[in-house]
């Protein structure tokens, strides 16, 4: 007998709610979001800069948002497509979270827009955790990051719908045993597709993009083993215990916004339910012409914003 | 490290569920944390107890419950523990058409409160 108050509140509830909403809303204006997620240096910047050019030659709608730290550097590359991109500084938060996303969505997507793609904070643990309100989730890496990776980081690549190597051209001076790589991906996420690419060589490009439209048109994603919802435990279940929902969190609204990673200012709405995001993160806009009031508040490396167009 | 978010959401939840129930001080506050959720216990407790200062969690426990991984194979009905590192090959059949029983929790299962019966639900009696 617990001598307690059972509650079952799911730790993320909020930002899994946030995500949801988000994807609906998206789905409804006919945008899909794909979120990519790899350590720091994987490839993901050139890769995505080969992609959205692609799509730019096809004449498809598409748009990037890529978060950092702290620099633009990102940016600046994506922005040779020529499609819009945003900047989005975390300010040393490991991750993005939805409500995140959507605050930099909000008045900058164009209508439109077929793709959104998102490349995470170059990390491999805690973006895996945080559901962007995304429809296709990929996890990369490159060659040189060893066959086992997928075993370490079996949240990031165990969720994905969608797994890519990058840097191929140096898989025969890294020794990359490919053999090995697919079946240990196979252990965390049997059955999702391995695309094989080299922003460098160009092989490949371009199928990240299919997968993505193909996605935007209907396709299913791969559905991940990991992503099952667990069947429910109790450990402590007593005939007083309050009967909360999973994901609800007493029916406040679960879209408040967190300025995380800041212990010392976070300033927690504690419940008041109405919606607001002091998160913490920048957001920049490349590609188009810049909007005053996109301007962040910190001070930020010199960038000549105007030169990117 | 994320465990620092996770941490702030558990401790508005919690203090959400204080404010919804009358309640002014937590003791303790019971977490399951799946082998595959990604999330760190140690890194939790010690980002909780920056967390938790100045809320109604303050001084309070986290008692993590790690919950292992475990599977269950469509094809041949076996259950096996997914283990670490992780592998969702079916041990009997050696077969991938598998389902996760276990392993991703992530959730506030009780809490402790100092005030009051210990487990008056919100309905009714005020402690
Ligand atoms: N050889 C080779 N190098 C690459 C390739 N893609 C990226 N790189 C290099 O890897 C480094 C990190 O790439 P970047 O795109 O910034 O990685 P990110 O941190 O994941 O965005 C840069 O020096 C790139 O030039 C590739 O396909 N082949
Ligand atoms: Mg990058
Ligand atoms: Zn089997």
């Amino acid at each position: 007998m617990c001598r307690t108050h059972e509650l079952r509140l799911a730790l993320l509830a909020r930002n899994d709610g946030s995500a949801t909403e988000l994807r609906e809303e998206l789905a409804a204006r006919g945008t899909v979001v794909v979120n990519l997620l790899s350590s720091p240096g994987s490839g993901k910047t050139a890769l995505l800069e080969a992609e959205l050019t692609r799509a730019r030659e096809r004449g498809l709608a598409v748009a990037a948002l890529t978060a950092d730290l702290a620099t633009e550097n990102d940016a600046t590359r994506l922005a040779r497509s020529g499609v819009p991109v945003k900047q989005v500084l975390t300010d040393g938060l490991c991750h993005l979270e939805a409500s995140m996303l959507r605050g930099q969505l909000d008045g900058w997507l164009p209508d439109g827009t077929r793709l959104v793609f998102v490349e995470n904070v170059g990390n491999l643990v805690c973006p895996a955790s945080y559901d962007l309100g995304e429809r296709l989730r990929v996890a990369l890496m490159s060659v040189t990051e060893g066959e086992d990776k997928p075993l370490k980081y079996p949240t990031a690549f165990g969720l994905a719908n969608l797994v890519v190597v990058t840097k191929a051209d140096l898989a025969a001076a890294a020794e990359f045993d490919e053999a090995a790589f697919l079946l240990n991906v196979r252990r965390v996420n049997p059955g999702v597709e391995v695309l094989f690419t080299s922003a460098r060589k160009g092989q490949g490009v371009g199928e990240l993009l299919d997968r993505a439209v193909a996605v935007a048109e209907g396709a299913e994603p791969h559905r991940p083993v990991m992503a099952d919802e667990p069947v429910q435990h109790t450990g402590c279940t007593d005939a007083h215990g309050d009967e909360h929902d999973d994901g609800q969190g007493h029916g406040h609204s679960r879209d408040h916004g967190h300025g995380h990673g800041h212990s010392h200012d976070h300033t927690h709405d504690r419940g008041d339910g109405h919606r607001h995001s002091h998160g913490r993160t920048n957001g920049r806009e490349h590609g188009q012409e810049t909007d005053p009031v996109a301007a962040p508040s910190r001070p930020r490396p010199n960038l000549a914003v105007g030169e990117l167009s | 490290m994320h465990e620092m978010s996770v941490a702030l959401a558990l401790v508005d939840q919690v203090a959400e569920a204080a404010r919804a129930d009358g309640r002014e001080r937590a003791l303790a506050v019971h977490v399951q944390i799946g082998e595959l959720a990604g999330v760190v216990g140690d890194a939790l407790d010690f980002a909780f107890e920056l967390a938790r200062e100045g809320t109604p969690l303050e001084g309070a426990r986290l008692v993590v419950e790690t919950v292992p991984a475990r599977a269950r194979c469509r094809d041949c009905a076996g259950e096996f523990a997914v283990g670490a590192p992780p592998d969702l090959t079916c041990r009997g059949c050696g077969g991938t058409n598998v389902e996760l029983l276990s392993g991703r929790e992530l959730r506030i299962t009780a809490v402790e409160w100092a005030d009051g019966p210990a487990y008056a639900a919100s309905a009714g009696q005020k402690g």
